[in-house]
């Protein structure tokens, strides 16, 4: 399957009409790929999902140059619920759940868009459950209680609800014990294997990120600085110290 | 205390906490706006002038109580409407001032516009409930507080279950939650919104009648206002039934202490009563007694 689902070409991006964030990016999404975006701390992944479900207005922000397709459509064209019932799913940073309405309902939420009937929404909250077994146990539960990783599936759930082929995620990992990070990103992975689903991941955590993914994209300062399959970037050690701010190593590799 | 006294007392706690009622429905009209939206919406009280004046104009046009009622519901939902698309939708994203002084001057082009359309003569409004007290106990109750209280009383509960049992009212309190998430989830703002202001035109309605049939329907009318902002206060900004209790409460002690402590001050204290009430509230507690009460643990 090589058909382009989604394309960022040489993306830039302020907010505020003045603060740039993104000065030119490019990225290129398949159809059933599980692709990985890395970067730092304010690199721009999280500017670059938002303005694929064209979010960015809604925060004073927009693109200033280049373009965003989705299925060759320009995203700007069409309102972030409109790209939901298209099927392009964003899943926020930082969870954003609706913290005072119960696990179940925050899930149901991700269906409104779609206008599904009670009973494809019903058939559909059990799919959730059965992927993350422990939503089930806190569907009455207020969310704001519960605890990051159940939150974090919660809000990976109130995606899936909206039946998305393509799922862009904004570092799930945040704040996560590593157990459960590995269980969010093995239900990612085996959704990508078995439905098909197109993944892009926004992560810090690089090591996680690219033990999953097929594909990763490196960010740095707003710009695109490196691409390949993410089996090779996980080969060199010297990704994480130079983009990622991880830690030097005592001898830098070079490949 | 004897018994008389006694009664007496209980007598004044039941008029105020029914008067109470009426504050809690002027309230429940800003509670709404501004839980989804952040706008507190000073235009509530001319709304409420303005849908006891489209309602008494038609009736003394002759027309019967409950095609009046239809007509004045349905221009109250466009006029909510309205001031949602054409004031509020351009101004997204402002700061809550300039959507707190947009509406500050919404209030007074419908209040001008309720005069120029049908004048400022004031009107009175009959709506058929007896004025006569009845007596229980020994205690003598307004019938028509009581009817007021019961009509207010359905409104909410019927508002409660439609927030509680419906799509919509579902969207409504995610958007109340957190109103990115909600345009990342797919929820339609603009609909909310207009849901909004069409639950509070309604509202406006029910009040209008109630306190227009209560005070004559004049220009004072938009005035209520100023009864409900010691409840929101009091209540919270964001709860509904923040706004009740404190409704409650404050009309209670409002009318307890102009009887027992009114006459100290020479009388006339239920005008500044509750002000003082709230601005007690105020210092010791910002956020009211039910309001942004976080549900989060970290
Ligand atoms: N709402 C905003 N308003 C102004 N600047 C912003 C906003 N969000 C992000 N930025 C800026 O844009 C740049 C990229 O941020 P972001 O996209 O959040 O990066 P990342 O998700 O990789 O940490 C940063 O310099 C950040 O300060
Ligand atoms: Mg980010």
């Amino acid at each position: 399957m090589s058909d382009i689902v989604l394309q960022f070409e040489n993306v830039a991006a302020s907010y505020n009409g003045a603060i740039a964030a993104l000065h030119g990016i490019s990225l290129t999404l398949r159809a059933g790929e599980f692709a990985a975006l890395l970067g730092a701390n304010g690199a721009g992944k999280t500017t670059l999902l938002k303005a694929a479900s064209n979010l960015l207005p809604a925060e004073r922000g927009r693109i200033t140059a280049g373009q965003i397709l989705f299925r060759g459509q320009d995203v700007t064209r069409a309102t972030p619920d409109d790209h939901i019932r298209k099927g392009l799913v964003p899943v926020l940073e930082g969870r954003r759940l609706f913290k005072s309405l119960t696990i179940e309902e925050n899930l149901i939420t991700g269906a409104v868009a779609k206008g599904r009937s009670r009973a494809a929404v019903a058939a559909d909250l059990e799919k959730v459950y059965a992927i993350f077994p422990r939503l089930k146990d806190r569907r009455t539960s207020v969310a704001g209680l519960t605890s990051g990783g159940e939150q974090q599936m919660a809000a990976i759930g109130r995606g899936l609800m909206a039946d998305p082929q393509v799922f862009l995620l904004d570092e799930p990992s945040m704040g996560l014990a590593p157990l459960v990070v590995a269980e969010i990103f093995e239900a990612l992975s085996a959704l990508n294997r078995t439905t098909g689903l197109t993944l892009l991941v926004a992560e810090q955590n690089s090591a996680i990120a690219l033990r999953h993914a097929h594909h990763a994209t490196v960010i740095e300062n707003g710009r695109s600085v490196l691409d390949g399959p993410a089996a090779d970037l996980a080969q060199r050690a010297d990704i994480q110290a130079s983009y990622l701010g991880g830690p030097t190593p005592l001898h830098p590799v070079r490949s | 205390m004897d018994w008389f006294a006694f009664l007496f007392f209980i007598e004044v706690t039941i008029g105020g906490l029914l008067s109470g009622v009426m504050y809690a429905l002027v309230a429940i009209g800003f509670v709404l706006i501004y839980k989804t939206s952040g706008v507190l919406n000073f235009a509530q009280g001319a709304m409420v002038l303005f849908a006891a004046l489209t309602f008494v104009s038609l009736t003394e046009q002759g027309l019967p109580f409950l095609a009046a009622l239809a007509i004045t519901a349905a221009v109250m939902a466009l006029l909510g409407l309205t001031i949602e698309r054409a004031v509020l939708r351009p101004l997204a994203n402002r700061s809550p001032m300039t959507l707190f002084m947009a509406t500050l001057g919404l209030a007074y082009v419908i209040e001008g516009a309720a005069q120029l359309i049908w004048g400022t003569a004031v009107h009175r409004l009959d709506l058929g409930i007896s004025n006569e007290p009845f007596i229980l106990g020994g205690i003598f109750i307004s019938t028509f507080d009581l009817i007021a209280a019961l009509i207010a009383g359905v409104m909410v509960a019927a508002l409660t279950a439609f927030f509680r049992f419906t799509r919509t009212g579902l969207a409504f309190r995610a958007v109340a939650d957190d109103q990115f998430a909600a345009l990342a989830v797919g929820l339609r703002l603009d609909r909310i919104w207009a849901a909004v202001w069409t639950a509070a035109g309604v509202v406006a309605l029910v009040a209008g009648l109630l306190w227009g049939a209560r005070l004559g329907v004049q220009f004072a009318l938009s005035l209520v206002v100023l009864k409900a902002l010691p409840v929101l206060v009091l209540g919270g900004f964001d709860s509904v039934l923040g706004a009740i209790v404190a409704g409650l409460l404050i009309g209670a002690t409002e009318k307890l202490a102009e009887v027992y402590i009114g006459p100290v001050f020479g009388g006339g204290i239920e005008g500044w009563f509750a002000y003082a009430v709230a601005l007690i509230v105020l210092l010791v507690r910002p956020t009211g007694l039910f309001g942004q009460k976080l549900v989060e643990r970290y």
